[in-house]
Formats: structure tokens, C-alpha cells, sequence
């Protein structure tokens, strides 16, 4: 009997007689209550979507092809200096037992880059975006938290401690960082043998939020090496994280922008970061002209050991970034799809008027 | 013999066979019996505490957590959260762990909540006082302390605090009045008798000194049946032994009337009382569509599983490179390394289940129940399906079967008093072949045949007369009505007869009995009242005449007749009996038969109700040979009932006819209307019905659930008299299977199945045949079967002199055929109760035979004409409304999970998530769950009133059309299809290259992001599409759920939250609305991700529409030649009534309007705000016009 109610017995019943009780018992005429509020009550027929159809055809196709003229006109050049063939400069840096190893490669820029220039390294293969890897961090030791910083977090096992000491930054994203340097010389040309070396900006290729907010340094007015006294350098460093660029203080520690872009994990495995800017010189130069480069690299980071590629990138930049034939292609091709429909819906509309009137009736 | 009977009971329970002993014994006032009766041997009983809450303030918390994960679902989530807890997964255990907590604890609280009422309303129970007698002195106590064998005292308007036998009451006849209101809804005042050797004690005192012993059957439910025995001890003799039967027991939960107060022994307490075993659950019902959800679940989880197999085989597969398992930049810990295989594998395994689990949503769960029970609300406010009258709307007792109301296929309704007003009006009586009219009914009427209608004025001589006088007598004696004190009481007290005795208010449970009663008063004879066991009558001669009231043998379904004998004044014994005719004319050994039959039979086809009145005078001894018959079947304690129906049989014989009754129950108001709406939206009409079958046909042809086309069918006791069962089934199901063959080919739209129109007659004795298991074994066929092919092919179905029993049994037999259909039950009675706990639906009418079918049911409406709204209306709403909601949950869930699923082959099968924990949680939880809910409440894909108008639009979701398996494969696969999109529009986006102006790079979360946000768009534009009926509401949700999820967005991206160890999000949001492809991205991938839904919508509205779309589509078309009326297309739509004017009026529009005028007009009446006459009026004008 547990589904009996005394609540019945009070009431004298689930409906007791008919009484004093019936006119409070009326329902609300309100338009809510009798499901009777004012609506807008559309219907997509073919009438109403048609229009649609051709509307989105007219917008996108213009769409697609202004986008599709701007990637094309991005210059992009793509150099990889994996060194696995053997003809490869770099081939020499990937035996083992060469620590430091510098190599250099030769290309020629067909067409001058305009505007602003931008450096980045590819790398392939490399799966940034391994959960073990993505979660190998402590946020608030890079947010420069003091506790954090003696005390890293677990999710930085086994990248966390180092011979008793905790490491700073910790975790396996830091511990992996991208330590190649490269460098890049114009060949003013052919008799001159003394190349130009192109200035390259290593500020402004973080997101400035992370630089300003996310990461900062451990508070304190001594010196960078005197707040990291205590920590260890991450295991694969050569340098300590307050050396990374002894230059300038505010490029230095966890604030340096190298590092925060590498720490920004990249969503597939194949992904590029940027690593210089090269910023226009003025409206009559071409920021790169078009010649003889070469690519100095300090090659010291290993990927053969898990068949990746590392490549450097130039690239200028439009309103729409860089180079990307996709979005365009798309928006033609769905216009055009939408355009296409239309008509068929057009043609169907107009076909189905004409049996209907008939066939509705002979019913 | 009795002592003995009662020693071996006795014996059996010191025995301690306590568990079968079926009797108890109860000492009145806790009194030993005299020695040398039997040992005296206290027993324990519950208190009289009612307990109905569920939990005490310490087992809340246990007991209510235990009963919620006992849910199969709440379950689920609970080893998802707990496999997040103990291993290491990819996503926080926060991502279940908060909905389910959510989920739990309001559930909890609600039920927490109801608790608290019940223990507010126990302990009110509880403690009111309770007048008991103790040592010959009154006392009030607390009600709960009350204990069996206690007397209690009860005043009048008190409530009996719980089961009593009636000992005495202040009236001198020992009879007190009792209303049972509360528990089974009849309000009319039934008498219950004080035990004969107890009816003197009046005092407290005497009470007090009373010894006795009662002897009765262990509580059960059945609030109508007692079966005891008291033994009163005398100081001298033997012990006085007396039968208690249910009119000697007052029942916990009814109030006493008109008795100024009465003593009684309490039997049954606390939680045994009738009235607390009445409450017992009933047995759960469940939807098709809850059917369907669970196997759509049940699918999912299979892609579930296959998902998270897939996943992990292939991890292992791609991991069986060492450096790409263990590269060096991604070292695991040497925990993780040196963990067994296998361990790893299944670690995996549900690391993957736990990252896919969302697919089946908590949310979806909280939000189907959320809409049941919030939708059945619109139910209790609809003001068309309230009652004016009664002043009563309709009641939802259950919110788990609305949108079975949308699936019905069968209905299977009472006649009386669902069909019809149960209003009995006395009609005609005939006596010995004349017929006599009472004025009052016929005034102002003319009769169609007076002719053969002798009124009352001409008497038939001086024995005709007798006759006709021992009929009214007969009439007046032979029932249970009694009268309302309040009203007559007083003016019967003087012998002359006052004008206002014309006006006595009779209460009887039976209306029938009372149109009889106020009926023969029109004719001359007035009950008056029953007043120390004498009924008092008034004759013509307005004398008053006294009969002594011997016995009553009470009406049951299964005699079909009640008799009463009496003494008159003069000392003749007369037994008076009245009943169906089947169950008198086989008694009747006198009279004139066959005038009397014809007159019953024609007045049978007129519908009108009938009853034979019979008699016979029995001499003292016969009297004595029943009374003892009786006496020992009434005090037996087993198998009372059988011998009761025994010596019924042996007393209620050759008897002398005197005449026949006839009774009109009028239909209900717009029956007729509600049936052919019903019969028009597919939806099989039948009539299940104790009347006989001539009855019970007029009825079905005044209801127009057979129409005059319509070819009946009998299969009926009569005809199978003349041939065997099995030939007749034979031959009906040749007649049927024949039409139905050329039917199919004639008619696609099944409006003109009308033509070959079968009803069948079927009545409880063939049926039994029917259902009986045959002997000869299975070699010629089931007639089972052969019965339900006939039935499928007939469009009504009449089944008469059917059994309370055989009602359910009939709902059962169509439940589980083949098809297995949706039935509905309909009823009013207590008669109706099986089949309305049978049926998928059962409803119950509120109405004259008290409120046990209205509390059985699931729903209970005020008048049959209601179920036309309730089904053609509510039924049709909720359908569309939960059936999209579930096909949308699985949908959105499929866009949701399918991209994380395709991550995985892009981030080396490691279980990363693709969006962060918060978009995870709330995804379900509040960006996407508002609209669907408020969809599922507010959805009308076309209006009230077109459903109401045209009933053929419920066909089109009949057969749960809308939860196929072909659109659940459809919605899935737009799912997948959407989630291919949103991946890899985003992949190609990303992939390899710069978004940004100024050349800075977006890292997973961004990507992440990215689909999350194209996704909630879609899904949210998807319902938007979806959405037919856009109030403010729908617009401030769906608009506000995607302004709240950018509000959100900015958020939680724009602030370092102190609380979270990471801080990924920071400033994602924004930096990919400050990207134009991210924009232009999303805006391309919702496009195509809702174009080919837009464009199958479309599609198959103009090549393939339902009957509903071309109902939207006038709708439309038409609201649109509101604004311009010119509009140069005259399409079929916005033919309105100009238009159509202007084509009729040309020659070749008057062919048109032909062909529309012999179709009745089957597309115009559609059309809405068009008057019917203009657009009838039109046609027939234009087919008058000369050409």
C-alpha cells in the first residue's frame, strides 16, 4: 500500500463532489493555457525556399570567388629541412652523436613577398595533440603562481620533478619544445658573396593575451635567475628557461614568446607555428625581393625518430590569413549547389502546380 | 457445528500457520470470551496508524538515492561517472558527475518535497481524536491508538477512523447512512444495518457490557465484499451466532449521514483498513513511443560500444610502432608503462566509452519527463473539455501515455453512461400486453403510433386491474432506492398526502431504478420511505400501505434481476422480481409471454432500456424453506457467494409474470459527432456493452457508429443455435474477406472504405465460445484468429451482454494480435474498471456510477464528446511533439559526439576531447535543451481547430509513423552527416595555415571551439526549421539559448578562473570571432549542414506531401492571398471563396464544382474562415445555372 495517499482522505477524495470548489476549478481562458498564444506559423515550401536557394547562390558565389582570388594571390614558400634524403644538407645533423649542428639551405624566391612577411616552422608527424601530451602542464606555474612553481602539478608526471628539484616550466609540452634556430640571408647577388641577413622579429608572435595575462613570470623585484633558484631546467633543455632570451627582460622566463607559442597546442598533427615576423621596410621595397636565399639552421631537434618533417615557412598574410584554397572552392561550389537546387526546385515547383490542379481534384 | 468449524480455525493458528490462516478473530472491547467457549488467545494488529509516506527523516537519503539508481538510466550514468572516478579518462568526472548530481537532487527534492506532504497529512490523520469506549466511559484519544477490538463512537458528519462493524446507532432500527464520497465517488447515502442482537445498546454502558467474539476474513481490498460472523455470548444460552456481511461494515474513509451517532467495533486498522489496500499501485503502462525510445537506445548504446571497440582496436593497431606509443617528446610514466596489456586495452576501452558516452544524454531523460509532465497540464486547462454541469474539467492521473493518445487504433466504450447521459427518463410500462404512458413524459409529444397504446384512463377490467395495481405495487417494493430524508421525511407523518411528497429525491445507486420509482409515482404510486423494515407506499387512493420487507436478494451482473420479499399488511407473502428479460422470461411459468416479449423487443429496438417485473406468492412454508436457504448460505464463511447465487436460483422461480418497463437513457450530447470523427481518423469504434443487443443497436444507430449503408453481421447465441460456430465464422469471414479484396483495389485514400461498410454484432455467450480453448486441439483452426480478421475488416464492432470480465478479456484479445494496436477504453462504471486497466489508455467518464472508473484510469474526462478533442487534438500534439524531441535528442547528440569520434583518427586514438569540459557538461544541460523542451510544449504544426475539423489528419501519424525505423535511420544519418561537416569544414580550415590577420596560430581548443559553435548553431536552426508554430516564447528561447551560449562563451574565455587548473579556454572564444574564415567557416558549414534537411523538407512536401502538409500548405497559401488577394496563380490552396466563385461561374469551373458536389466536398471543408454555406452554397448554385 505505498502508493496509498492519506492526502486523498483529507480532501475527501481525488475529486470530492461537485460544490463550492466547481468555479475555482474552471481553467484560465488565457491564450497560453488553451495553447491559443499568437504565432508566427511559417512553412517551407518550395515557394518560400526557392528564393532562398538563389539568394544564397548570388551571395556565396561572389563570396567564393573573391576569397579564392585572395589565397591565390598569397605568397607562400615552403622549404623542408628534415634532412632525411641523403643529398640534403641537413643529413649530417641526423646521426645521434652530433650535438650541435648547423646546415644551410639554398633557395630562390621566384616573386617578391609584399607586406608584412611572416616565419614559421612546420612540423609533421608530431601529435601535439595527444591527450597524454595536451594535459602535460601546470597553468598556474606558468601563470607565474609561487606554489605552483616549487610544486608543479601532477599532470606534468613524468616531466615533474628532476633530480629532486621540480622543473619549471614543467610537463612534456615545455620539456619538447622547439629549440632549432634559424636564420635567413638574402644573396644581394651573384658576385657579392657577402649575403644580407634579413631581420627577423622575434616580438608579436604570441597572442598578446597569452603574453600579458595567461603566462607571467613569479612575482618578485629580484632577478629572473633568482626567482627560478629553486626550480630545474625542463630535461631535453640546453639552457634554463630565464636564459631564453638573456637580452630582453621582457621576452625572458615564461614570458618569452617562443615558448608561449609552443606551448598553444596545435589541433592536428601536421601544424606550423609562427616564429619571426618580417616586417615591411616601406611601401617601395619588397619586404623579401625576389633572388637568392639561404636558410641558416641550428638544427637540434630531433624528429626522424618518429618520421616527422620540419619545415620552414614564409608567408604573407591577406585580410583572410594565409594561404587556404579551401573556403573559397567551398563557397563556390555550395553556391553554385544552391543555385542548382533552385532551378530543380524550380522546375519541380512548376511541374507539380500543373499536376496537382488536376490530379488534387480527381481525387 | 459452527464452535467446531471455529475451533479448528483455532487450532490452526496456535498451530502458528499463521500465513494461510484466512480468518481472524476479534474480542469486542478486548473481552475473554465466557470459558469453555475457546481459549482466549490476544492477537497482535497494526495500529491505526496510517503510514503513506515513503521515508523517515533518517532513510531519506539511502532509500531515495537506492530507488533512483534502481532506474535503469540513472544507473548508467552512475557507472559512467563512477569508471571517470577510478580510472584515468579524458574527460573530468565533473562532465557527468554535475548533470547526474543535478538530475538526482532535484528528483530528490521533488520527491522529498511530496513526502513531506504525506507525513503532514498522516500525522493530521493520525491525530485526530477518536471517541472510544473504555470501562463504559467515553474517552478521546489520538486516532493512530486506536486498536483492533477497540468500540469507537462516531458522530454524524464524522469520518470512521476505520473499519467498523456496526454495532448500534441511535435510530431504533439500528440503521445508520453513509456517504463513500472518498472512497469510490458515490455521493448517495447507502444504509448499513446494525448487528440484529446489538441494534438495542444505546449507551456507553451497555456498549460496554457487550461480549462477543467476531469472526472474520483477513483484510482484503474489495470494498463491497465482508464475509464474518459475530458470536454474541449471552450469560445463559450457547452463543448467539449472527452473519456480518459488508452491510454491517463501515468502512474507514466514509462519513456518517443523518445518524446522530453509532457505536461500532473496530476490525480492521491503520494500514489494513479497505480503504489503505485500495490504494495499492497499479501496474505500470508504458508508451510506444517510450517503446521505440528504449530500442533507439538500446541502438545507441550498440554504437556505443562498437565505437569505443573500434576506437580501441585501432589504437593498438597504430600504437604498435614503439615511437609512435612512446615518442620522446611524450614519454609516459613508469606507472603507465609497466601496467599489463590487457588492463591497458580495457582501460581504454572505457576511457573511450566514457569519451563518447554523452550520446545518450542524461538530459534527454529529465526533458522527456519534463514534457510529459509539464504537457499534461494543457490537458487540465483546457476549457472545451470542461464541464459546465458538473462543474469538473478533465483529470490527468497519469502524464506517461499523452502521446499514446495520439496512436489509438481501437476504442472500446461503454454504452451506459459513456454513450449515453445514464439520465434514465421512464419511458412506457406494459402491462400484460397494454402499455401505458405516463403523462408527464408524454405531454406535449405526440406519439408515432398511438394506435397500439392504451393509456392510463382506459382500464382493462377488474382482474386486468389487479394485475396492473400488483405491477405498480411491484414496481414500487422491488429495489434499493432510498429516499432523501431532508426532503420528504416530515410530510410523510401525517397521513394525508401533501403535494410536496410529489417532489421526494430518490438516491439509488442504480439510475434505472430511480426512473422507475419517480416514474410509477407519475402513475399513482409514490414510495414513500422504508421505515423499521416496513416499506411505506401511496397509493392511488392516497392511502398509505405498509409491506414488511423480508428479504432482499441484491442485483448482481451475473443473475441480472434482484427480487425482494415482502408481507403485506393482509399477511400475503409476495416475492417480487425484476430483471433483464433473458434472466425472467426462463422463470416465468405464467402471464402473457409473448405480448409482453414483442413489446420488449420493439422497445429494445427503439433503444430503450428494459426490465420484466415478475411475482409470485409464496405460501408461509415455501417462505420458510427460503428464509432458511438463505440464512445458511448467508452465514456460511466459505464460498458465501456461491451458495448465496444457489439459493437465489432456488427462490427466484416459477414465477407469474405482470409486465415489462421500459427506460430511455438519452445519448450524450454530440455522441454521434464524436464517433463518426473518431471513425473518420482511422480509428476503430466499439462498443462493449451489458445491454442486450436490440438496445444496445439503436444506440449504435443513433450514435451513427453503424449507419444505415452499413451491413450488420450477427454473431450471436441466436444464430449459433441454428449453426455451428464454426460455420458461421466461416461464413461471416468469407462475406467480409470478399468485400475487403475488391475494397483495397477501389479505394487509396480510405475515405470511400465507407462504401462496403460491415458492423458486427457479437454477444458474450459466442464470444466466450470464442475465447474458449478448443478441445479437439488446433487441427481446424483457431477461431481466435479467424473472429480478429473478421473484426479487423468491420468498421464497428458491437459487443453485447458482455461480462465486466469479458470486456477486459475482448481488450486483451485485440492488445495482443498481430498488429498489436493501440486501444483505448472508455467507461464510466465500475463495470468498465478491467478494461480500462487493460487497455493501453484507459479513460474514464466522470459520471452518475461514481468515480471508481475515473480514479482506475489514466485519464478521466467529463463527456464522451471530449475524447474528440483529447485525442483528435491533445493526442495528436503530444505525439509530433515527443516524437520529434527523442529523434532530435539522438540527433543532436550524433552531431555532438560524432566529430570527437572522428578526432580521434587525428590525435592518435588518445582519447582527447575536441571541446573543453564546459562545452561538454552543458551542451545538453542549457545551450541546447531549452528550445527542444519548449518546442515539445508549445509545437502546433497546424492549428486546433484544423484538427478538430478534419479528424483524417490523425492517420498520418497513426502506426507511430514518425518513429520508423526509416526516420529514426534518416535523423541519424543527418546527424553523421552534420558531424562530417562541422570536422572537416573545420579540419580544412585549420589545416596547415594561418586564420589570422596577423599571422598568429590557433591551437586545438580553438579548433575545438570552432565545430562546437557551428554545431550549436545548426542544431538550434535545425529546431528553428522544425518549428511550425512561433510564439514570443519559441523566439525568446531559441534566440536566447544562442545568444546565452556566445554570452557564455565570452565568459568563460575572457576571465582566468581562479578555480580551474587550466586555463585553456582564455581568450579562445574571441580570438576566433576576430578571424574572418572562422566567420566565413561558419557560416558556410551551418548552411550545408541544414541544406539537406531544408531541401528533403521541401521535396517531399511538393512530390509526396502527407494529408497534414497539404493542410499546412492551404493554411499557408491561404494566409498569404490574405495580403494579396490578386495573387496570379489561383492555386488549388487559395481557392476561397471569390476565387472560387469566379471558376464557378465559368462553364468550365461548373464541371469542377460537380465533381466536388458527388465527392461531398471532401478538400473545401478544409479551408478555414470560409463559412461551410458559402463554399456548399456555391457549388450547387453553379450546378443549377443553365449552360
Amino acid at each position: 500500500a505505498m502508493n496509498y495517499s492519506a492526502k486523498d482522505e483529507v480532501d475527501g477524495g481525488p475529486a470530492g463532489p461537485p460544490g463550492g470548489a466547481a468555479k475555482t476549478r474552471r481553467p484560465d481562458n488565457t491564450a497560453f493555457k488553451q495553447q491559443r498564444l499568437p504565432a508566427w506559423q511559417p512553412i517551407l515550401t518550395a515557394g518560400t525556399v526557392l528564393p532562398t536557394f538563389f539568394i544564397i547562390g548570388l551571395i556565396f558565389i561572389p563570396i567564393g570567388i573573391g576569397i579564392f582570388v585572395t589565397s591565390n594571390n598569397i605568397r607562400e614558400i615552403e622549404i623542408d629541412y628534415t634532412g632525411t634524403e641523403p643529398s640534403s644538407p641537413c643529413n649530417k645533423c641526423l646521426s645521434p652523436n652530433v650535438t650541435s649542428c648547423a646546415c644551410t639551405i639554398n633557395f630562390t624566391l621566384k616573386q617578391s613577398f609584399e607586406g608584412n612577411v611572416f616565419m614559421y616552422y612546420g612540423l609533421s608527424n608530431f601529435y601535439q595533440n595527444h591527450r597524454r601530451y595536451v594535459k602535460s602542464r601546470d597553468d598556474s606555474q606558468l601563470n607565474g603562481d609561487p606554489s605552483a612553481l616549487l610544486n608543479p602539478s601532477k599532470e606534468c608526471e613524468p616531466y615533474r620533478r628532476n633530480e629532486d628539484r621540480p622543473i619549471a616550466p614543467c610537463g612534456a609540452i615545455a620539456n619538447s619544445m622547439f629549440n632549432d634556430t634559424l636564420e635567413l640571408y638574402l644573396v644581394a647577388n651573384e658576385s657579392d658573396p657577402k649575403p644580407i641577413p634579413i631581420p627577423l622579429k622575434k616580438k608579436g608572435i604570441a597572442w598578446w593575451t597569452d603574453k600579458n595575462v595567461k603566462f607571467r613570470n613569479p612575482p618578485g623585484k629580484e632577478s629572473l635567475e633568482e626567482k627560478f633558484k629553486d626550480t630545474i631546467k625542463p630535461v631535453n633543455w640546453h639552457k634554463a628557461v630565464y636564459e631564453l632570451d638573456p637580452e630582453d627582460e621582457s621576452n625572458n622566463g615564461f614570458i618569452n614568446e617562443d615558448f608561449i607559442v609552443w606551448m598553444r597546442t596545435a589541433a592536428l598533427p601536421t601544424f606550423r607555428k609562427l616564429y619571426r615576423l618580417i616586417e615591411r621596410r616601406d611601401d617601395l621595397h619588397p619586404t623579401l625581393p625576389a633572388g637568392q636565399y639561404f636558410l641558416n639552421i641550428t638544427y637540434n631537434y630531433p624528429v626522424h625518430s618518429f618520421d616527422g618533417r620540419k619545415r620552414m615557412i614564409l608567408s604573407t598574410i591577406s585580410w583572410m590569413g594565409g594561404k587556404n584554397p579551401f573556403l573559397g572552392i567551398a563557397y563556390i561550389t555550395i553556391g553554385s549547389i544552391s543555385f542548382l537546387l533552385g532551378v530543380v526546385l524550380l522546375v519541380i515547383n512548376h511541374k507539380y502546380r500543373n499536376s496537382s490542379n488536376t490530379a488534387d481534384i480527381t481525387i | 457445528m459452527d464452535c467446531s468449524l471455529l475451533r479448528t480455525l483455532v487450532r490452526r493458528y496456535c498451530a502458528g500457520e499463521e500465513n494461510w490462516v484466512d480468518s481472524r478473530t476479534i474480542y469486542v472491547g478486548h473481552k475473554e470470551p465466557p470459558p469453555g467457549a475457546e481459549a482466549y488467545i490476544p492477537q497482535r494488529y497494526p495500529d491505526n496508524r496510517i503510514v503513506s509516506s515513503k521515508y523517515t527523516f533518517w532513510n531519506f537519503i539511502p532509500k531515495n538515492l537506492f530507488e533512483q539508481f534502481r532506474r535503469i538510466a540513472n544507473f548508467y550514468f552512475l557507472i559512467i561517472f563512477l569508471v571517470q572516478l577510478i580510472i584515468d579518462t579524458p574527460t573530468s568526472p565533473v562532465t557527468s558527475g554535475l548533470p547526474l548530481f543535478f538530475v538526482i537532487t532535484v528528483t530528490a527534492i521533488k520527491q522529498g518535497y511530496e513526502d513531506w506532504l504525506r507525513h503532514k497529512a498522516d500525522n493530521a490523520m493520525n491525530q485526530c481524536p477518536v471517541h472510544f469506549i473504555q470501562h463504559g466511559k467515553l474517552v478521546r484519544k489520538q486516532s493512530r491508538k486506536l486498536r483492533v477490538g477497540d468500540i469507537v463512537m462516531v458522530k454524524e458528519d464524522e469520518t470512521f477512523p476505520c473499519d467498523l462493524i456496526f454495532l448500534s446507532s441511535n435510530r431504533a432500527d439500528g440503521t445508520c447512512h453513509v456517504t463513500t464520497a472518498s472512497l469510490d465517488g458515490e455521493s448517495s447515502h447507502k444504509t448499513h444495518y446494525a448487528v440484529q442482537d446489538t441494534k438495542g445498546f444505546h449507551t456507553e454502558a451497555d456498549v460496554d457490557s457487550l461480549h462477543a467474539t467476531i469472526e472474520c476474513e483477513q483484510p482484503q481490498p474489495d470494498l463491497y465484499k465482508f464475509v464474518g460472523r459475530i458470536n454474541v455470548y449471552n450469560d445463559l444460552n450457547d452463543p448467539v451466532v449472527r452473519p456480518l456481511g459488508s452491510e454491517n461494515l463501515l468502512l474507514r474513509g466514509a462519513t456518517l449521514k443523518n445518524t446522530e451517532k453509532i457505536f461500532g467495533v473496530a476490525i480492521y486498522t491503520g494500514m489494513e483498513t479497505k480503504m489503505a489496500l485500495n490504494y495499492q499501485s497499479k501496474s505500470q503502462k508504458r508508451s510506444a513511443v517510450e517503446k521505440s525510445m528504449n530500442t533507439f537506445l538500446i541502438v545507441y548504446l550498440c554504437i556505443l560500444v562498437s565505437k569505443a571497440l573500434i576506437n580501441t582496436v585501432l589504437k593498438y593497431v597504430w600504437q604498435s610502432e614503439p615511437f609512435r606509443d612512446e615518442p620522446w617528446y611524450n614519454e609516459k610514466t613508469e606507472s603507465e608503462r609497466q601496467r599489463n596489456l590487457f588492463l591497458r586495452a580495457f582501460t581504454d576501452f572505457l576511457a573511450f566509452m566514457v569519451l563518447f558516452n554523452y550520446i545518450i544524454p542524461v538530459s534527454m531523460y529529465v526533458t522527456v519527463e519534463m514534457q510529459k509532465f509539464l504537457g499534461s497540464y494543457f490537458i487540465t486547462w483546457d476549457e472545451d473539455m470542461f464541464d459546465e454541469e458538473m462543474g469538473e474539467g478533465p483529470l490527468v492521473n497519469t502524464s506517461d501515455l499523452n502521446e499514446e493518445l495520439g496512436q489509438v487504433e481501437y476504442i472500446f466504450t461503454d454504452k451506459t453512461g459513456t454513450l449515453t447521459e445514464n439520465n434514465m427518463a421512464f419511458k412506457e410500462c406494459c402491462i400484460e400486453g397494454h402499455v401505458y404512458v405516463p403523462h408527464v413524459i408524454c405531454n406535449g409529444q405526440v406519439l408515432p403510433d398511438s394506435s397500439g397504446i392504451d393509456m392510463i384512463d382506459s382500464s382493462p377490467g377488474v382482474c386486468g386491474r389487479e394485475r396492473e395495481e400488483l405491477f405498480f405495487r411491484a414496481i414500487c417494493l422491488c429495489h434499493t432506492v432510498q429516499v432523501k430524508d431532508d426532503h420528504c421525511g416530515d410530510d410523510v407523518d401525517g397521513p394525508q398526502k401533501s403535494p410536496d411528497a410529489k417532489s421526494c429525491v430518490y438516491i439509488s445507486s442504480s439510475p434505472d431504478e430511480v426512473a422507475l420509482v419517480e416514474g410509477v409515482q407519475r402513475l399513482g404510486f409514490t414510495y414513500l420511505r422504508l421505515k423499521d423494515n416496513y416499506m411505506e407506499i401511496l397509493n392511488r387512493e392516497n392511502d398509505i400501505e405498509r409491506f414488511e420487507l423480508l428479504e432482499v436478494l441484491t442485483f448482481d451482473s451475473v443473475r441480472r434481476r434482484m427480487s425482494v420479499i415482502v408481507k403485506s399488511t393482509t399477511g400475503e407473502i409476495y416475492l417480487f422480481c425484476k430483471g433483464a428479460d433473458s434472466s425472467i422470461f426462463p422463470r416465468v411459468i405464467e402471464g402473457k409471454v409473448d405480448q409482453v416479449r414483442s413489446r420488449v423487443e420493439r422497445n429494445a429496438v427503439e433503444g430503450l432500456r428494459t426490465l420484466c417485473v415478475a411475482y409470485k406468492r409464496l405460501e408461509p412454508e415455501q417462505y420458510e424453506d427460503a428464509c432458511r436457504l438463505l440464512q445458511s448460505a448467508k452465514v456460511a464463511l466459505q464460498d458465501r457467494e456461491k451458495k448465496l447465487a444457489e439459493a437465489y436460483e432456488q427462490i427466484e422461480k416459477d414465477l407469474v409474470l405482470l409486465g415489462a418497463t421500459a427506460v430511455e437513457d438519452r445519448l450524450q450530447e454530440k455522441a454521434a459527432d464524436t464517433i463518426e470523427a473518431l471513425q473518420k481518423a482511422g480509428i476503430k469504434v466499439w462498443v462493449l456493452t451489458g445491454d442486450k443487443m436490440e438496445t444496445a443497436s439503436a444506440t449504435c444507430y443513433a450514435c451513427k457508429l453503424f449507419r444505415r449503408s452499413t451491413q450488420l453481421l450477427e454473431l450471436t447465441t441466436k444464430k449459433l443455435e441454428e449453426q455451428s460456430l464454426h460455420d458461421v465464422l466461416f461464413d461471416l469471414s468469407k462475406t467480409v474477406l470478399r468485400c475487403s479484396g475488391s475494397m483495397t483495389r477501389d479505394s487509396f485514400s480510405g475515405l470511400s472504405t465507407d462504401m462496403h461498410d460491415y458492423g458486427l454484432i457479437i454477444d458474450g455467450a459466442a464470444l466466450s465460445l470464442i475465447m474458449k480453448p478448443r478441445e479437439d486441439g488446433s487441427s481446424s483452426g483457431n477461431y481466435r484468429e479467424l473472429f480478429l480478421e473478421i473484426c479487423r475488416n468491420c468498421s464497428a464492432v458491437l459487443c453485447c451482454r458482455m461480462a465486466p470480465l469479458q470486456k477486459a478479456q475482448i481488450v486483451k484479445l485485440i492488445k495482443f494480435s498481430k498488429e498489436h494496436p493501440i486501444t483505448l477504453a472508455i467507461g464510466d462504471g465500475a463495470n468498465d474498471v478491467s478494461m480500462i486497466l487493460e487497455a493501453h489508455v484507459g479513460i474514464g467518464v466522470i459520471g452518475k456510477e461514481g468515480r471508481q472508473a475515473a480514479r482506475n484510469s489514466d485519464y478521466a474526462i467529463p463527456k464522451f464528446k471530449h475524447l474528440k478533442k483529447m485525442l483528435l487534438v491533445h493526442g495528436h500534439f503530444y505525439y509530433i511533439r515527443i516524437s520529434e524531441l527523442v529523434q532530435y535528442f539522438f540527433y543532436k547528440n550524433v552531431c555532438f559526439i560524432f566529430p570527437q569520434f572522428l578526432y580521434q583518427f587525428f590525435c592518435g586514438f588518445s582519447q582527447q576531447t575536441l571541446y573543453d569540459t564546459a562545452y561538454l557538461t552543458l551542451y545538453n544541460i542549457s545551450f541546447t535543451s531549452l528550445p527542444i523542451l519548449l518546442y515539445s510544449l508549445m509545437e502546433q504544426h497546424v492549428g486546433i481547430d484544423v484538427l478538430k475539423r478534419d479528424p483524417t489528419l490523425y492517420r498520418d501519424i497513426a502506426k507511430n509513423a514518425l518513429l520508423r525505423w526509416r526516420v529514426f535511420i534518416y535523423w541519424t544519418f543527418l546527424g553523421v552527416f552534420d558531424a562530417l561537416v562541422f570536422f572537416f569544414g573545420a579540419y580544412f580550415i585549420f589545416e596547415n595555415t594561418t586564420v589570422t590577420i596577423n599571422g598568429q596560430m590557433f591551437g586545438n581548443w580553438t579548433f575545438g571551439t570552432l565545430v562546437f559553435t557551428v554545431m550549436v548553431l545548426t542544431v538550434t536552426l535545425k529546431l528553428a526549421l522544425d518549428t511550425h508554430y512561433w510564439t514570443w516564447i519559441n523566439h525568446f528561447v531559441i534566440w536566447g539559448s544562442l545568444l546565452f551560449y556566445i554570452a557564455f562563451s565570452l565568459l568563460w574565455g575572457g576571465v582566468i578562473w581562479p578555480f580551474l587548473s587550466y586555463q585553456r579556454m582564455y581568450y579562445v572564444f574571441i580570438s576566433m570571432l576576430s578571424s574572418g574564415p572562422a566567420w566565413l567557416g561558419i557560416i558556410l558549414l551551418v548552411t550545408v549542414g541544414l541544406l539537406p534537411d531544408v531541401l528533403k523538407k521541401v521535396l517531399c512536401r511538393q512530390l509526396w506531401p502527407t494529408a497534414t502538409e497539404r493542410t499546412q500548405n492551404i493554411q499557408h497559401q491561404d494566409s498569404i492571398s490574405e495580403f494579396t488577394p490578386l495573387a496570379s496563380l489561383p492555386s488549388w490552396g487559395a481557392q476561397g471563396s471569390r476565387l472560387l466563385a469566379a471558376q464557378c461561374s465559368s462553364p468550365s469551373g461548373r464541371v469542377v464544382c460537380s465533381r466536388w458536389e458527388s465527392e461531398e466536398c471532401p478538400v473545401l471543408p478544409l479551408h478555414p474562415g470560409l463559412p461551410h454555406k458559402a463554399r456548399y452554397g456555391c457549388c450547387r448554385s453553379s450546378l443549377e445555372m443553365p449552360t
